[in-house]
């Protein structure tokens, strides 16, 4: 399958996004590759309010069978998450579970004015009710669910799409 | 050797003894419970990682402070926990502890956390249910007699790990009562595992097991002063009288005299170095009030840090 170019769809995301920050808007991305995405968005939107990042390994729904396989990284908010706008970054946006659970994660920090979700690429198969407000591109076929699509960056910082096989 | 301690597949099944546990497993846990030294921080501190889980503290000999942060681990993890005061329960009445066991199990328990004056009561528990196919249930061992109390140790290396950063560049005492103390026998094991280069052993003849010896690399020291010198970590034990029955030593106030912790001792150490006790302290015995309160004591953080290890251990065995 033809992957789009991850830096193009950076960009786009850019510019749906900045019309809708505020002086309260914060970023909050999801290890890992949201949050590389998250770091790259403000710094060119310039926003402010310090960057959180989130892993969701401890919320997830199937933490008895997935376990700690990989190293769990911190989860920082380092601003005041009461009545803050936080735009949730992730990669992909697949079943919608670690949005979920990245939800029930920022909830224990406090209570957000409001809550949006970016994501660079909507590859459907979504398990639950969620949507991304900020969306760099959404697949027309959906890949098989032994197919992973992830963000990978290289040691300039420079972001790519790539599919492994299970 | 079968470890009882692992499954199939080498991860954890129950903590026993940091004796025989490898590297990576030990570190595996220290790393596990940094993220969750955060959750404190946070407006709740739950994670919701063992959500609709049973833990039985299984407390057959008294701790309130073992017993407690064993408990707010749980807690932080939604677990549900119940108390179990054994000592005045069921085995006053003569149930023996298989049968407790057994008892608590048919009451869906996911998980023990067993405390006993006997070494080897945890073992015991391990092998009934492994010998029951109950592989699903997890034990805890939080102090077995002169045996092993493995959270402590690991709680104990995190903070070496939190202020010293590396293992293998350090020269690490141990101080005082180690004959009766489980805690010190963890402490050798993981301190061991992690690399440590310099490990030294300080005490009184009578309070220091003969087996040390076998400790490759360890080095005792029957004079305080001698043992302390340039080391980074002491480690401070608590002087055991409940445990102690003939004539081992003299008087508290003897024993303070030749290995007590003061500030003039501490001078001996490296200028940066941290002093640890596992609690409850005995002020004046073991250690100085000076240096207990004193800038270069940790102890406090080993209480709080109990807690992220205790939670790391409970996730990892759930997972």
């Amino acid at each position: 399958m033809q992957l789009p170019d991850a830096e193009e769809l950076v960009q786009r995301l850019i510019e749906q996004i900045r019309p809708q920050i505020t002086p309260h808007t914060a970023l909050v991305g999801i290890h890992t590759g949201g949050a590389w995405l998250a770091e790259r968005l403000q710094h060119a939107l310039g926003i402010e309010t310090p960057l959180g990042t989130i892993d969701v390994s401890f919320h997830r729904d199937d933490f008895g069978e997935r376990g700690l396989s990989s190293r769990p990284k911190r989860t920082q908010i380092p601003f005041e998450a009461e009545d803050s706008h936080i735009i949730l970054v992730d990669d992909v946006l697949y079943t919608g579970r670690t949005v979920r659970a990245a939800l029930n994660e920022l909830f224990d920090y406090g209570r957000p004015a409001r809550v949006e979700l970016a994501v660079l690429v909507d590859r459907g198969g979504r398990e639950l009710p969620i949507a991304a407000r900020y969306c760099g591109h959404t697949l027309e076929v959906e890949p098989p669910a032994s197919e992973t699509l992830e963000l990978g960056r290289d040691e300039t910082g420079v972001l790519s799409l790539k599919i492994t096989h299970a | 050797m079968h470890n009882p301690q692992l499954d199939s597949n080498g991860g954890l099944r129950h903590l026993l003894t940091l004796d025989g546990l490898p590297r990576e497993i030990l570190t595996e846990i220290l790393d596990i419970a940094t993220p969750f030294t955060e959750v404190a921080e946070r407006d709740v501190k739950k994670l919701p990682v063992l959500r609709g889980k049973s833990i039985f503290n299984l407390f057959f000999e008294n701790s309130t402070r073992t017993r407690t942060t064993f408990e707010i681990a749980a807690k932080r993890l939604s677990a549900d926990v119940v108390n179990l005061n054994v000592s005045t329960s069921s085995a006053s009445k003569g149930e023996s502890l298989l049968d407790t066991v057994d008892n608590l199990c048919a009451m869906q328990a996911d998980m023990f956390v067993v405390r006993h004056a006997a070494s080897g009561a945890p073992f015991l528990i391990a092998q009934h249910l492994f010998a029951h196919g109950r592989k699903d249930i997890h034990v805890i061992n939080a102090g077995d007699g002169r045996h092993a109390h493995p959270t402590q140790g690991l709680l104990d290396m995190y903070t070496i790990r939190h202020f010293k950063g590396d293992f293998t560049n350090l020269s690490v005492a141990i101080v005082g009562d180690v004959l009766h103390s489980r805690v010190a026998r963890s402490q050798i094991a993981a301190l061991k595992t992690l690399g440590v280069p310099d490990l030294r052993v300080i005490g009184p003849k009578t309070l220091l097991p003969a087996t040390l010896e076998q400790y490759a690399g360890l080095r005792v020291f029957h004079n305080m002063d001698e043992g302390l010198r340039g080391v980074d970590v002491v480690m401070m034990l608590r002087l055991q009288n409940e445990r102690m029955n003939g004539a081992l030593l003299p008087t508290p106030q003897e024993f303070y005299k030749s290995w007590g912790l003061t500030s003039e001792r501490l001078a001996l150490a490296n200028s940066d170095a941290i002093v640890m006790h596992p609690g409850p302290m005995n002020r004046g015995v073991e250690i100085d009030s000076a240096v207990a309160d004193g800038s270069q004591a940790v102890i406090l953080n080993q209480v709080t840090f109990g807690i992220a290890v205790r939670m790391a251990v409970m996730a990892m065995l759930a997972a």
